[in-house]
């Protein structure tokens, strides 16, 4: 069997998702395109040899819909023989995209592939697809379906995170990302995003809050309140599946929850013999991959389960991992993995995560891949557990090791 | 035609007069959904027709839905020689042949219109929505409504894909779901009828709307139709998503008819009419085939109303005239015997011990009429009139003449003793005595009084102005006559009445005092309060066990856990629950919501919430619940209630399923969607209820253990409707 090993990985700046951000006046096609042929360009690829490229893209209707993947393939310009397909793992979409496109190497259907994604948060609206689950009464009730943010809050409740734990956690995320930006530590992987006429248009992180404070993050309310205790009321229907809350606490808002961005990412994946028939130097090895299905009301305490499944794949205990990259879909989902899997801080989400700089869904799990390799390369260090939780209660997570 | 006459007039507009023989309301039976298919074929067949005029040929309105006795005694196709699927298709095709025969007409390719001078319900208002047009007699008492739900059915004659289209899913789902109803000028504005005009009217407005529109088409049969707020419209989402979760709220996921709703309208607007209609006889019959429909038909529709009509009361005696009726105590529940007394015409006389007692007791009337009266539901000279008929006072002499007394004093049994004597002194020979009590036996009560024959137990529920049941209690000498007067004085104050015989607790308090006890034993056993409290609710009980017990007070179950004590000498045994309470009452002085410390605290602003050192008194075990564990915490609560029905009637205490089904219902609010505790058994088949029973038994106590009357019907593969049901019942069953 073949290994899968990372070659390159870039990804765009992240504008906010709003149509005041700077990325609105650019379409969803143009930022996987400007992800793909900056992989391409910086790594004099002949894109022959890239058999297929998966991006994921969670709302793909309009312009994102009818398979991103190969469009982008198409207007990137490369070879006419690189397939593309579009995939959607909700959140984690971009990681499993690069998990596809590695096992699609390890089985010998691909040599080499890309794996990444992209999601116009501010052009095509999360939900804008639609779909069963909370609308169709036959499966929105017996799986007692509550919204993620409601989700999230039954998480601080039931694992004990109070408003300031949560808040405390946004704030430092904030302020390793400012770090990070400061010491230049994305500067490997970023591609400025440019303009029609190819003036750059973005090139940093633009949701970032870097001066937010404890008290700051107190004024704001908490965003779940209303659909949680009043119309339609999702307490009372979570509170079915976890009849030991007495209530729920509603602790999370706007400023520790990930932002809604636009973005891009793009990993290139591929075999050994591929380091020799192009030159190119393998930065890691994929060495486990896994998903999983958790309980779905909940929803978000995949990555703690798909994390030791990986693990177990892998033959590893949590502490063999020297970091680790959570999607910080919410303050509480971070906090119950580190609990759970008693992960020191320092140790994950290093370099900062999506409270700070934002998730821009189907793109995220291909840009936290290469923030945490490139963080990897620079402290010297070796392993890293890359995991998202997941819409209707999954998880996605992926080891990789330096070679 | 029988239930049809119809009249060609002079114009080419067919009158048709609805008009079922032999009832005195014009329901859909079996004949009628027969003939629909003829009406139809005479419709669209005959050329001198231009177009059709449907109208009520009783006075008393249009139609008021299915004759659910038909549909209740109904069952699936019983051919043995047919494979599963072949009995669905064949089931499919009786269930659809009204559906199929409303389309034909909505198709028939001339107007029809429908002429509303009173009621159309269920499946009456879904023949008037079959028709192009509606217009309805101005008359705000006349409702329209498919109330289906209530009963544990769904709007099946079209009714939960039509109205959607005619008024949108956002304005219809109330409607279909709850059941609500609306007047002639709301079903204007919403769009339900085409126009309202002076009541008499309707026929010649019908008319002139058909000569009007010769090529009437249903709006959806028009090319291009969408329905405008499906599940993927825009801003249509929204309606779903807040509906289902609504739904799962409120219902806890229990009733299948609701959530057959929600899908058959989610699913069915999506596409067009005839296969939606299709889809909504799918789910109905799905539906039917549940216990809970069949259940819910008998308990909720026909045995409220037979009981309502006196159903239980012995034959062979007059009707009694009340005139005046003594109430001793105004207390609260002799203050809201009182109101509803007065509200039902019957002269008052309310007695304590002071007068300032006995006026407060009479300011609770005037405080409920006082709401009426500004709220427009009642005229101040009717109000003044019904607050007139109570005489509060503290002289007994001002019992005489009285028709019945009711004895709603403490639960102390020389208080009571006292008070018996010093009413009865005052009464004529035919008098009734009631008393009021919740739990002390009757035929004990009975010894205070020296004519016993006349003595008999009228047990209220609490708040009596809302709760439409009352137990009556046959002490072991309380003669037939005697019942059959407390009967007519319940149902003269309009309540339902259900008769049982004396025990400690009756029937209702006794079956429902086993659902808050559980709740009890299993706060002993460590599981976390939040865990029982939120079991209860999903179990469809209105107020979960801890809360109960709260709300009735704890010091009051510890008083009458003495009492039992007492009463049973050697043979009590504490149960832990009875130890909790001891320790909660004695221990610690929290004595439920009346002191604001009981199992929860209650705080100034009206919230409450879990008492934090309850896990001092019980240290929690079991910190959460998955799926299986609530089933099974469910089961616990509802099967002890069951299993003492059970005890009941094997003890002779109660004796009519119905009573026992509609007492459960309306006396403690058990699952209403079970039918009752005896549907509930009936519904899981007693030989599996007996098998979980004894399961129980094995793993909880001997208090799941099921009598000899569970385990012979189960080893007979009979029913409690089979059983002990009248000779109806028996034939359903």
């Amino acid at each position: 069997m073949a290994e899968a090993f990372i070659y390159d990985a870039v990804r765009t700046p992240r504008g906010k998702g709003r149509n005041t951000g700077s990325l609105h006046e650019v379409t969803a096609l143009s930022l996987a395109t400007q992800a793909l042929q900056a992989i391409r360009d910086r790594n004099n690829l002949d894109t022959s040899k890239v058999d297929d490229v998966v991006l994921g893209c969670v709302s793909p209707v309009g312009e994102q819909g009818s398979d991103i993947a190969r469009i982008a393939v198409l207007n990137a310009d490369y070879a006419e023989t690189t397939a593309g397909v579009q995939i959607n793992r909700f959140c984690a979409s971009g990681l499993e995209a690069c998990n596809m496109a590695a096992a699609k190497v390890i089985s010998g259907e691909a040599d080499m592939a890309i794996g990444g994604g992209v999601e116009s948060m501010s052009r095509v609206p999360m939900g804008s697809d639609g779909g069963a689950w909370a609308s169709d009464p036959s499966i929105a009730i017996k799986s007692y379906f509550a919204p993620q943010g409601i989700g999230a809050d039954t998480i601080a409740t039931k694992y004990g995170f109070s408003r300031d734990d949560v808040d405390a956690y946004a704030v430092e995320s904030q302020k390793r990302a400012a770090t990070a930006w400061k010491e230049g530590r994305f500067a490997k992987s970023i591609v400025p995003v440019k303009d029609q006429m190819g003036a750059i248009i973005l090139a940093h992180d633009e949701h970032m809050r870097p001066d937010t404070t404890m008290q700051s993050l107190a004024s704001l309310d908490a965003s779940f309140i209303a659909q949680g205790t009043m119309m339609p009321g999702f307490d009372a229907i979570i509170q079915q599946r976890y009849p030991e809350l007495e209530t729920i606490n509603h602790v999370h808002h706007a400023g520790n929850s990930s932002g809604i961005v636009d973005g891009a990412s793009a990993v290139l994946i591929g075999n050994k013999k591929m380091a020799k028939a192009t030159g190119m130097k393998p930065r890691a090895k994929i060495i486990a991959m896994a998903s999983i299905g958790s309980e779905p009301s909940i929803m978000l305490t995949g990555p703690e389960f798909v994390a030791c499944k990986a693990l177990a794949k892998a033959g590893m205990k949590p502490e063999d991992i020297d970091l680790y990259e959570l999607n910080e879909a919410f303050a509480s989902v971070v906090l119950r993995f580190m609990q759970a899997l008693n992960i020191p801080h320092d140790k994950i989400n290093v370099c900062g995560g999506a409270i700070a700089m934002g998730h821009p869904l189907g793109a995220t799990g291909g840009m936290i891949l290469g923030t945490v390799l490139d963080e990897l390369e620079r402290t010297g260090k070796e392993t890293a557990l890359i995991t998202l939780c997941v819409g209707a209660g999954m998880g996605t997570a992926t080891i990789i090791q330096r070679v | 035609m029988e239930n049809f006459k119809t009249n060609l007039d002079a114009d080419g507009v067919l009158h048709i007069a609805f008009n079922v023989p032999g009832k005195t309301m014009n329901t859909i039976t079996g004949g009628v959904m027969k003939e629909m298919g003829e009406l139809v074929a005479e419709i669209k067949g005959n050329d001198a027709i231009k177009g059709a005029v449907l109208y009520s040929g009783k006075d008393n309105g249009f139609c008021a839905g299915a004759d659910l006795g038909e549909i209740g005694g109904g069952s699936m196709d019983a051919d043995k020689k047919l494979s599963e699927d072949e009995k669905l298709k064949k089931s499919f095709e009786q269930g659809f042949s009204l559906n199929r025969s409303l389309r034909a007409l909505e198709t028939c390719g001339k107007p029809v219109a429908c002429a509303l001078e009173g009621l159309a319900l269920g499946g009456g208002l879904e023949i008037a929505l079959a028709c192009h047009y509606r217009v309805a007699a101005d008359n705000p008492k006349i409702q329209f409504g498919l109330p289906e739900a209530k009963v544990g059915l769904l709007p099946g004659a079209g009714g939960t894909q039509r109205l959607p289209r005619l008024i949108g899913v956002m304005n219809a789902m109330p409607h279909l779901l709850q059941g609500t109803s609306m007047n002639p000028q709301e079903a204007l504005k919403k769009g339900v009828v085409g126009a309202v005009v002076p009541a008499g009217e309707t026929v010649a407005a019908a008319k002139a709307w058909v000569l009007a529109n010769p090529n009437a088409v249903a709006p959806w049969d028009v090319k291009g139709y969408r329905v405008k707020d499906g599940p993927y419209s825009p801003g249509g989402g929204m309606t779903f998503v807040g509906g289902n979760a609504m739904l799962s709220k409120t219902t806890y996921g229990n009733y299948p008819a609701q959530k057959a709703i929600m899908s058959a309208v989610f699913e069915g607007v999506q596409v067009p009419i005839d296969a939606a209609l299709r889809i909504e006889t799918r789910y109905f019959l799905k539906n039917m085939a549940s216990p809970s429909a069949k259940a819910m038909v008998r308990s909720l529709f026909l045995s409220t109303q037979a009981l309502a009509k006196g159903a239980n009361r012995p034959q062979g005696f007059d009707k009694y005239e009340i005139k005046k009726v003594s109430v001793l105590g105004a207390g609260m529940m002799g203050a809201g015997i009182a109101y509803v007394q007065a509200m039902a015409g019957i002269e008052t006389v309310l007695i304590d011990q002071s007068q300032e007692a006995a006026e407060k007791g009479k300011d609770y009337s005037k405080k409920l009429l006082d709401k009426a009266v500004s709220r427009g539901k009642m005229t101040q000279e009717k109000a003044d009139a019904v607050l007139a008929l109570i005489t509060p006072t503290t002289d007994y002499a001002h019992v005489k003449k009285s028709d019945l007394v009711i004895e709603a004093v403490f639960e102390n049994r020389e208080i009571k003793a006292e008070v018996t004597q010093k009413a009865e002194a005052m009464l004529g020979p035919n008098a009734v005595f009631g008393s009021n009590t919740s739990t002390l036996p009757i035929t004990s009560l009975a010894t205070a009084s020296k004519r016993p024959k006349n003595f008999i137990g009228v047990h209220f529920f609490s708040p009596v102005d809302k709760m439409g049941l009352v137990e009556i209690i046959m002490g072991k000498k309380t003669t037939q006559e005697t019942l059959a007067k407390a009967v007519d004085y319940v149902l003269k104050i309009k309540k339902t009445p259900i008769v049982v015989n004396d025990s400690r607790g009756f029937y209702t308090s006794r079956c429902f005092g086993t659902y808050v006890q559980e709740g009890q034993e299993m706060l002993a056993e460590g599981i976390k309060p939040a865990i029982i409290e939120n079991v209860g609710r999903m179990t469809g009980m209105p107020v979960p066990p801890l809360s109960m017990a709260d709300e009735v007070a704890l010091d009051l179950a510890y008083k009458v856990g003495q009492q039992t004590k007492k009463d049973l000498g050697n043979k009590w045994v504490a149960t832990p629950s009875q130890l909790i309470i001891e320790e909660m009452v004695e221990g610690l002085g929290r004595f439920g919501r009346k002191n604001k410390k009981g199992f929860y605290d209650y705080k100034e602003d009206g919230t409450k919430a879990i008492w934090p050192g309850l896990t001092s008194v019980v240290p929690t075990k079991i910190h959460e619940a998955d799926p299986a564990m609530v089933k099974e915490y469910k089961n616990r609560l509802l099967y002890r209630q069951a299993l003492e029905t059970a005890r009941c009637f094997e003890e002779g205490v109660i004796t009519d399923p119905r009573d026992a089904d509609i007492g459960s219902i309306l006396g403690w609010g058990f699952a209403p969607y079970t039918g009752g505790t005896v549907s509930f058994m009936d519904g899981i088949g007693i030989a599996n209820f007996v098998a979980e029973a004894e399961r129980l038994a094995k793993k909880y106590g001997p208090r799941f253990k099921p009598n000899k009357l569970l385990k012979d019907m189960a080893k007979n593969g009979e029913t409690f409707y089979g059983r002990f049901g009248g000779e109806a019942a028996k034939k359903a069953a």
